[in-house]
């Protein structure tokens, strides 16, 4: 049996064809498998190779990770799959969306710390904001805890995107 | 090249005669009327009748299996579909190469719960290797050269193309298969790595118990598989087992083969597969029924796997050697390499293996009390094999205790003459994959091994079979029980036997003759044999209702959630009454 300790992060790029039925192809997979999504993200980056990018956070023993690889790359219209966690260090980042509400001390108390975290505010009327912020997902979850006491009203967020360091691909 | 300009329909029968396809299993409906329509007008390619889609599905499968060719399915939306689903799932299961088309209501009706509309692609999606919905005419013919090279290539499996009935109407440009360009996602692995092909070399070279496994993915890889796998079990002198899958893929009289593995193997064949140090899996996938209880697996061997599909590896069991590749492409590559080394086994600690294999196989673990008042069902299986292994005989089952006992003792010589369903396990499997079998064998014998409970599953198919005039054989192990999950209820929940009598069996014999058949009873051990004779001279369909001992059980066998050293060896064995651990209840 595997213990707790032996569960293990990864961050997974999958390029795909993009074509009707992919996403469900690929969630429906980890659905299926009883896999874990901590956040799933997709778009297309190339328009003329048809081609879109899923990057998706999950967890798992070593043996699981290693099964949703190779059963990602099963699926035709998958291209590549890259385990960036395990193949070198990579970029992580996520966009958040904090809707402010509220007047007086909290509303400066909270655009003063926005600014600490180099939040932008993308929005504003006289008793609410919208904050745009970027950054890791530890970083976003600090930013929402701080917020929660101030008047925080709603959140959006992407979920992870990643890019491996330096001049390789992937 | 010459564009050629025809409808949806036309384009559908084109394709599939430059794939090389001549006969389609199927049902009309108002979806792919367009279709039935396009075959009416033609004479190349024929369509067998079924009565169920299920059935169509599987007679596909039946015909694949035999042949090593795609099989093809052609429904309606809807229903069609639906009943499709548990033979794709059988196919995906037990990797079968199938091209399912299936109709679909006009494109600009589609997610409007629209008449016979079912949302065939995503019901579809986790049966399937992968599916299709054809928007656009003039994508069609490509989506069908892709389907039958998806379905064919590297791990096969069924394929689902979608037509909604617009696009069958729509003129557009058929394009032959050969200007179809590759995609550039799907490639599959076929050669081996060649640094993999020397580690699995030092570890054959090095072992002193060592042992091949063997499953469906030889048979998959095609005869010249089997031939180079039997070449490699001659050079090395080592022995073999094979998974239900995977019978035929080396000869059943060669002393060499072990016989099955797994829950309902031989006790020689699990004792080896637990004790071996080095074993040697060609193109089987460990399956819980193969394993049992996966943490006393084969505690002490070196694994080494063979396969198409980089997901088999470390799915259940950790590897030591990974070898991912076609396995005739692999073997022939062992073989070369072996043969480069001047491999030599290690003759001494062989000699010392056999032995203990030797003292194992005196056990006869599939030994049966005889009797010569009420037929056994093992007798029944021996007899029919000792009376057809000098003929070209196919054998499909359906599933239960009558598919272990065929698995168990008819012998397989050569692939492709054994269709069972062994991954999903499907109930009715048997009959239309013997009318599948048939289709393609015209001459030879076809014997669907069936039991009383699965063969009403699909009983409707007497009508196809006799229809098309096939001569296929349904041999009915009739124990009036549904043995198997009476055998379990006896094991697991006090011989409490829930549901698994049938009360209301119907005359065998008659309903042969309803449908337009012959049938036939045997009840005593001395008439066996008369008429096994009988139905083999009679030249169509026939039903034969052999009434076996109803107390009768499948033994040897691992219970779930036990080790193969745990094995029971028959009804006297004192493990065999609450064998079942708290943790194997929930595997069965």
């Amino acid at each position: 049996m595997q213990s707790v300790s032996d569960i293990e992060r990864h961050t997974i790029a999958v390029l795909v064809d993009n074509e009707p039925g992919i996403l469900a192809r690929v969630v429906g997979l980890f659905a299926g498998r009883g896999y874990n999504i901590e956040s799933l993200t997709v778009a297309e980056v190339d328009a003329t190779e048809n081609l879109s990018r899923i990057t998706i956070v999950t967890s798992g023993t070593t043996m699981i990770i290693e099964q949703i690889k190779a059963q990602l790359s099963r699926l035709v219209p998958v291209r590549a799959v890259h385990d960036l966690t395990e193949e070198g260090p990579a970029v992580e980042r996520e966009l958040l969306l904090v809707k402010m509400g509220g007047t007086g001390d909290k509303r400066i108390e909270s655009l003063r710390l926005a600014d600490i975290f180099r939040a932008r505010v993308v929005d504003s009327t006289i008793e609410s904001f919208v904050f745009e912020i970027t950054g890791s997902a530890e970083k976003l979850n600090a930013f929402i805890n701080l917020m929660k006491p101030l008047g925080l009203v709603d959140v959006s967020r992407t979920g992870v995107v990643a890019i491996a360091r330096g001049a390789a691909k992937f | 090249m010459t564009a050629e300009q025809m409808n949806g329909a036309e384009m559908v029968i084109k394709a599939l005669g430059d794939q090389g396809i001549d006969v389609v299993f199927g049902y009309p409906g108002g979806a792919v009327l367009p279709i039935y329509d396009a075959l009416f007008k033609q004479n190349r390619l024929r369509h067998i009748l079924v009565r169920h889609e299920q059935g169509a599905v599987h007679a596909a499968e039946g015909y694949a299996r035999s042949t090593g060719k795609v099989g093809v399915v052609l429904v309606t939306s809807g229903p069609g579909a639906t009943n499709a689903v548990t033979g794709l799932t059988d196919a995906l299961m037990d990797s079968v190469p199938l091209v399912c088309l299936t109709g679909q209501v006009p494109t600009h009706l589609i997610g409007n719960d629209a008449f016979q509309e079912a949302d065939t692609t995503g019901i579809t999606r986790p049966c399937t290797k992968h599916n299709y919905l054809v928007k656009n005419v003039d994508d069609l013919a490509r989506v069908l050269h892709e389907a039958f090279y998806v379905a064919r290539s590297g791990r096969p499996g069924p394929v689902v193309v979608d037509l909604p009935k617009d696009v069958l109407f729509a003129t557009g440009t058929y394009r032959a298969p050969e200007t179809i360009e590759d995609r550039k996602s799907y490639r599959p692995r076929t050669e081996p790595d060649p640094a993999r092909i020397a580690e699995a070399v030092a570890l054959i070279a090095g072992a002193k118990k060592p042992l091949f496994y063997g499953g469906g993915g030889i048979i998959n890889s095609g005869p010249r598989a089997c031939t180079l796998f039997a070449e490699l079990i001659e050079l090395t002198g080592f022995p073999c087992t094979l998974t239900l899958m995977g019978l035929g893929a080396f000869p059943a009289s060669d002393k060499r083969f072990l016989g099955l593995v797994g829950m309902h193997g031989t006790y020689e064949s699990n004792l080896a597969m637990h004790d071996c140090d080095v074993m040697i899996n060609v193109g089987a996938r460990f399956d819980d029924r193969v394993t049992g209880k996966i943490a006393a697996f084969s505690p002490h061997s070196k694994k080494i796997h063979i396969d198409i599909d980089s997901s088999s590896i470390n799915k259940n069991v950790r590897i030591d050697v990974p070898v991912i590749g076609d396995c005739a492409k692999v073997l022939e590559a062992l073989i070369a390499a072996l043969k480069t080394k001047r491999f030599a086994p290690d003759h001494a600690a062989l000699g010392k293996w056999w032995r203990q294999i030797e003292t194992w196989r005196k056990r006869d673990s599939l030994h049966y009390e005889g009797s010569d008042k009420i037929i056994k069902p093992q007798y029944a299986i021996e007899r029919l094999y000792a009376l057809t292994k000098e003929r070209e005989t196919f054998i499909t089952t359906e599933v239960g205790q009558h598919q272990m006992w065929a698995a168990q003792l008819f012998k397989f010589e050569r692939p492709m003459h054994w269709m069972t369903s062994g991954g999903l396990g499907t109930m009715g499997y048997g009959l239309p994959a013997a009318i599948g079998v048939q289709i393609a064998h015209p001459d030879a014998l076809v014997v669907d091994i069936a039991g009383e409970a699965s063969i009403l599953m699909n009983i409707q198919e007497m009508s196809t079979a006799v229809q098309y005039r096939l001569p296929v054989k349904i041999f009915i192990i009739n124990n009036q029980y549904m043995g198997m999950v009476r055998r379990w209820q006896e094991l697991m929940h006090g011989g409490r036997y829930s549901e698994s009598y049938t009360a209301a069996l119907p005359d065998f014999v008659k309903l042969a003759e309803a449908f337009g058949a012959r049938g036939l009873r045997a009840t005593k051990p001395a008439e066996l044999d008369g008429i096994i004779e009988e139905m083999l001279a009679i030249d169509g369909p026939v039903i034969v209702d052999v009434a076996v001992d109803p107390a009768e059980n499948c033994f040897p066998m691992i219970p779930s959630g036990a080790a193969h050293n745990e094995m029971i060896l028959g009804p006297a064995d004192k493990k065999a009454g609450g064998a079942v651990s708290e943790e194997g209840m929930v595997l069965v």
